[in-house]
């Protein structure tokens, strides 16, 4: 059942001694694999209590800022009801998702004062994030309003609540604002009839909702769907009125895991780390039987037997998320013409060949193929969701490497689409039309890597590309996609500062700040905006906050376009030089060097391995590049102030 | 739950170890008067996940009314051998 976490393997008779280990190490001296074994005794379906063990060894990694690899998250928890209970579900929880969160929670029944009470605890927390938990019970819909006008009073009443709690408290969050859905009323009041009535306590939660997602949709808030996860389990299992009359828990604590998982992964999704690609085994995963045995007119797949529509689901499913851009690949054992053979020959495959950016079939053990498999794509290990129906392959990839996700699968071939979703690893908080078409850029990459091998030298490559950069400034319809990249951006990326998307609107309209984003076509295709560079223009110097390029465009230098554009914008100014820094994180080191290369001199050092850098600009001259650029970004550069 | 019907000793032994695990004390010694005085980690929010677990291992669920009365470990016991005795 859904509610047990079906994705995630048993917790396992060692886990009370592994974490009271990791437990004095946090209060310790980490070992080197700290914070990989964090996560992989976080990534096992937990119950209440063990989370609420897990929540504080979380507490205690928060409080330490020497251990990298985890984002330390100070979350604020308000709303409606006894909260006490979720606060733990959450921080053991978002442990599996790399967060570690430390939650601060509101008073009971206190959330619009202490959101708005600039004095408050909750307000002074230096929060990182905020969650608002609201019940249709306290919000008064759950008495049936008595006309279509009376309804749409109560479910704006109750709207401008969530709103007043939302921006009280926005001023004093670094970060996102996270809203829940309201979990509609299980008991009919008119029986089908109230869906049509707009009074009853059904159709006000649902019109109540329905502004959220307006809101969520308009950038305000993110969503958290709450009320789609208690349909999913059951509103019957979710809503016990012994609890809610006993102590106002707005659901069954029996459901705390699978609550404390949506809100963990929509943290970790908002910090970046939602997965990016479906590595999928073949035999018995893709279609029933094994391909090397049973050739093409053996395998079970599709019409005509039940196992064979199962199958198929599992594929659909699969297209269906790299039409969304999760980028697909296979990782199988087998020869690799008969792996090949059912996406280029058998009538019911709904995978073919030009759907895949990697496939790995061959006699080699999977780990090692994950890892060929992530090289090529250029994207970190714990990007790779693996989905293979053998329960052996599954632990001896988890065992090697952790970062991969390996959900478990139920023993029927028809559960493993539901499965799969239900564990949320492609979780979605933006949605761009460079999303929708990423799983096609990977392939194009693929392409364009394989021209450069043909042509084998450099430069002619290059110029081969027919390179166009635009540099333009970031504005409201590029503001969605620069978020997101500021917020993925994990590897090149020189001092990981992330921004809210009502943060770079900020930014966009401060004038001591230049913001730009860059967009790459070639011969292949258009690679869209994959650079955002913000600097602080002072008046002697500029000062780079923020520089990340998508790892799609390595190698092109792009860099050198961003640079030049930079220098002539500082200099428009009047500014004398650029400063710029490297803040090491656990997965940038390629850009340890990068201000080196571009010819900056090193200025300081810090203990933490950060470097200050300084380019002057009184002498540099921009080289030639193997690309045209078009900078609209030049022309509205501010003078210094 | 099963056919087999469960002696008071055998629930005081299940509902123990729960404790052990819930109030995260491996040495923790329970009789039937021990309450929520003698513990320290056993508040209303440990309490919740007490019931929760007592109810997922024994595959039945309190009424309100039966939780509001229990004073010590001695009558949870009762009430569950009601349930699964």
């Amino acid at each position: 059942m859904l509610r047990d976490l079906p994705w995630l393997p048993p917790t396992g008779p060692a886990f009370r001694e592994e974490l009271r280990a990791l437990q004095a190490e946090a209060q310790g001296t980490p070992a080197a694999n700290f914070v990989q074994r964090v996560i992989a005794l976080a990534t096992a379906a937990a119950d209440e209590t063990q989370l609420t063990r897990l929540a504080k060894l979380a507490r205690d990694i928060v409080c330490r800022d020497d251990i990298v690899g985890l984002d330390r998250i100070k979350l604020g928890v308000l709303g409606d009801g006894t909260l006490s209970l979720l606060g733990p579900a959450i921080a053991g929880s978002a442990l599996r998702h790399a967060a570690a969160v430390q939650v601060v929670e509101g008073d009971y029944s206190r959330a619009v004062q202490e959101a708005t009470d600039p004095e408050s605890a909750l307000r002074r927390a230096g929060l990182d994030m905020a969650l608002v938990a609201s019940d249709g019970r306290l919000l008064g819909l759950d008495r049936a309003a008595e006309d279509a006008d009376a309804a749409e009073a109560r479910v704006a009443a109750a709207f401008q609540r969530i709103r007043m709690i939302v921006e009280g408290l926005r001023p004093a969050v670094r970060g996102a604002m996270v809203v829940q859905t309201v979990v509609p009323p299980l008991e009919p009041l008119f029986g089908s009839f109230d869906r049509l009535e707009p009074g009853s306590p059904f159709a006000m939660v649902d019109a109540l909702n329905r502004r959220l997602a307006d809101w969520a949709r308009d950038g305000g808030v993110v969503l958290a769907d709450v009320a789609r996860l208690a349909a999913a389990v059951g509103y019957e299992a979710w809503d016990e009125p012994r609890h809610w009359h006993a102590s106002k828990l707005p659901f069954s604590p029996a459901l705390l895991p699978v609550y404390g998982d949506l809100i963990g992964r929509t943290i970790g999704a908002i910090m970046g780390r939602a997965r990016k690609c479906l590595v999928l085994d073949l035999d018995n995963t893709l279609w029933g039987g094994v391909i090397g045995d049973d050739g093409l007119a053996g395998i079970q797949l599709g019409q005509g037997s039940a196992a064979g529509e199962a199958f198929l689901a599992v594929q659909r499913l699969a297209l269906e998320l790299r039409s969304r851009g999760v980028v697909l690949a296979v990782c199988s054992k087998n020869e690799e013409d008969a792996a090949w053979s059912p996406f280029r020959e058998h009538p019911d495959m709904l995978l073919r060949e030009d759907h895949i950016a990697v496939f790995q079939a061959n006699w080699t053990d999977k780990a090692a193929n994950l890892r060929a498999i992530a090289q090529a794509l250029n994207i970190g290990l714990d990007a790779l969701v693996f989905l293979d129906d053998n329960p052996a392959e599954r632990a001896q990839v988890r065992r090697e490497i952790p970062a991969v996700a390996v959900p478990e699968l139920p023993d029927d071939p028809a559960l493993y689409p539901r499965t799969l979703a239900a564990a949320g690893y492609f979780e979605a908080v933006a949605f761009s039309k460079e999303d929708r078409e990423r799983a096609g850029y990977y392939q194009a990459n693929a392409k364009r890597a394989a021209s450069l091998q043909a042509t084998g030298d450099m430069d002619s490559y290059l110029a081969s590309l027919d390179m166009v950069c635009s540099i333009g400034p970031v504005d409201p319809v590029t503001r969605p996609r620069v978020a997101q990249l500021i917020n993925k951006s994990n590897q090149f990326n020189l001092t990981t500062r992330r921004y809210s998307e009502a943060e770079v609107a900020a930014v966009e309209a401060d004038p001591r700040r230049h913001a730009i984003q860059v967009r790459l076509t070639d011969a292949f295709g258009d690679n869209g905006i994959i650079s955002v560079v913000i600097a602080e223009t002072g008046h002697d110097a500029w000062e780079i906050d923020t520089w990340l390029m998508s790892c799609r465009v390595l190698g092109r230098r792009v860099e050198e376009a961003v640079l030049a554009h930079l220098a002539a914008a500082a200099r428009q100014a009047g500014a004398k030089a650029l400063v710029g820094r490297y803040a090491p994180s656990a997965k940038n080191r390629m850009v340890a060097e990068h201000y080196d290369k571009l010819g900056f001199e090193r200025v300081s050092e810090g203990p933490d391995g950060s470097v200050s850098y300084r380019l002057a600009l009184t002498r540099w001259v921009a080289p030639n590049l193997p690309m045209r650029v078009e900078d609209r970004a030049l022309a509205v550069a501010e003078p210094t102030a | 739950m099963g056919a087999v019907s469960l002696s008071r000793d055998e629930i005081l032994r299940e509902i123990t170890e729960i404790m052990r695990d819930v109030f995260d004390e491996d040495d923790l010694q329970v009789s039937p008067e021990t309450s929520a005085e003698d513990v320290e980690e056993w508040d209303s929010l440990s309490h919740v996940r007490l019931i929760v677990a007592i109810e997922r291992k024994f595959g039945f669920k309190f009424k309100n009314s039966e939780i509001e009365g229990l004073k010590n470990v001695g009558d949870l016991v009762n009430t569950v051998a009601t349930k699964v005795g």
